[in-house]
């Protein structure tokens, strides 16, 4: 017993080592799980105010560009609500009648504090949390694009998985030929992102829209992803390579909006019941 | 606590500060980090005990961590350096040791040993960092590509702030 205390205290420093080099490995493989409401990372109160005050001074630098970016968006969504009025002046038809169908997604809007596009793992913190609502799962779009899911919340915060993180998939549809796939970023450019399983019949050209596809529940159907930018097809391969421009420019990401699926709970309990629980 | 225990308390935090308020926003080309505070690490006391030295290692890549929402990743880099530190300082001892209460800064023990002593360091920090970041080597020459970009650009901060702070030794 003694010359085995002798042993660890003569090696002490190489346990201590040890100890710490456990500790962090056991941190990184427990943050890389999906979902988690976690307390150390930057949605922690502390460190959230410290990233807001920070982001408040830099904020001053971007509001001209910021304004025109809403102002923008303002008009465009006046126009297709004018439309929309328009359209529905004299028809009294609707084919969903369903108030929990039209209400399905709600939209909370939120301003990014903190945003990294050059990892292989990107990660954004916004200024909504639990008090505003936000569970872990839930979907995020700014007016250019999908964004990300929610991560991990606290009282004031969130901290999303930007859909620059290789472990991030979004389900994802061609809008001309209605084909999906699965866009995933392979981490090296942050303007493009991969569109995967799309099946050597099909025939996607260079400028088609992809959107996602609504099929996982978390994202309404028919938010841009990006435009094709290259369509590639090796000679034995299974799957098309294609690379999506990025429609939302990650680097100037200010206001986000998360989207609550009303509905979601109700499909989920469904499908597991029918499929079983996903893995 | 002496003197330079309080001084090294406070810059923890200006180390901590400076890492993820101003250099997490600043990268070059897309792929060239630059991980100042590493220099905290090396350039605390010679004769800074082993243990003290991975715990306070561990405790400013954990803050770190919470900032760069990467928990784990930056202290374990921080701890390998840590650990590996008063090893390499042993075997690269300059001729008649080291003066007694001075860190191993650019100042006292000169450029071309500066160099040798951070350079593996920073370079191991950084592969270490990376490829945990990346999750394997399937994107190996990208990976490195990013390792060896933020290498220069750290080693050359750092160099900078060393010549800056050497500066104001001499006057005192």
């Amino acid at each position: 017993m003694e010359r085995l205390l002798n042993f660890v205290y003569q090696y002490r420093a190489f346990f201590t080592f040890l100890f710490l080099e456990l500790l962090c490995a056991w941190m990184i493989v427990e943050n890389n799980q999906y979902q988690s409401t976690k307390f150390f990372n930057s949605s922690n109160k502390l460190a959230a105010n410290i990233i807001g005050i920070s982001q408040g001074v830099r904020e001053y630098f971007s509001l001209r560009m910021t304004n025109s970016i809403l102002a923008e968006e303002n008009a465009r969504l006046r126009t297709q609500l004018e439309k929309r009025n328009q359209s529905l002046y004299k028809l009294e038809v609707r084919e969903i009648k369903d108030p929990a169908i039209i209400n399905r997604f709600e939209y909370v809007s939120a301003k990014v504090v903190n945003n990294s596009t050059n990892f292989f793992k990107n990660y954004i913190t916004i200024n909504q949390g639990r008090n505003a609502g936000i569970t872990p799962g839930m979907a995020v779009i700014s007016s250019d694009g999908a964004v990300g899911k929610v991560k991990s919340v606290s009282d004031h915060y969130s901290v999303l998985i930007s859909l620059l993180n290789i472990d991030e998939n979004v389900s994802s549809v061609i809008k001309r030929t209605h084909h999906f796939g699965t866009a995933k970023w392979d981490g090296t450019n942050p303007r493009q992102i991969n569109l995967m399983y799309v099946p050597r019949h099909v025939k996607p050209l260079v400028g088609d829209t992809v959107v996602t596809s609504g099929y996982n529940a978390i994202f309404p159907e028919g938010v841009l992803v990006g435009v094709i930018k290259e369509v590639n097809l090796k000679e034995e391969a299974l799957f098309y390579d294609i690379k999506v421009e990025l429609a939302q420019d990650f680097g100037k990401l200010t206001f986000v909006e998360i989207v609550k699926s009303n509905l979601k709970h109700e499909r989920d309990s469904l499908e597991t019941k029918t499929i079983g629980e996903p893995k | 606590m002496s003197r330079s225990g309080i001084f090294s308390f406070i810059s923890f935090f200006l180390y901590l500060l400076v890492q993820v308020l101003i250099l997490k926003k600043i990268v070059l080309f897309n792929t060239s980090f630059c991980f100042l505070y590493v220099a905290f690490i090396l350039l605390l006391p010679i004769e800074i005990n082993n243990l003290l030295l991975m715990l306070i290692a561990f405790l400013l890549g954990f803050s770190i961590d919470i900032f760069y929402d990467s928990l784990g990743i930056h202290a374990f880099a921080l701890v390998v350096v840590a650990y590996a530190r008063n090893y390499w300082l042993n075997s690269i001892t300059p001729q008649g040791g080291y003066d007694a209460g001075e860190g191993p800064t650019l100042a006292v023990n000169g450029f071309q040993w500066f160099l040798v002593y951070t350079m593996p360091l920073v370079f191991l920090h950084h592969m270490v960092l990376f490829f945990i970041e990346a999750g394997g080597f399937s994107l190996f020459w990208f990976t490195m590509l990013k390792v060896i970009g933020s290498f220069f650009f750290t080693m050359t901060i750092m160099v900078v702030l060393q010549y800056l702070s050497s500066d104001n030794r001499r006057r005192r």
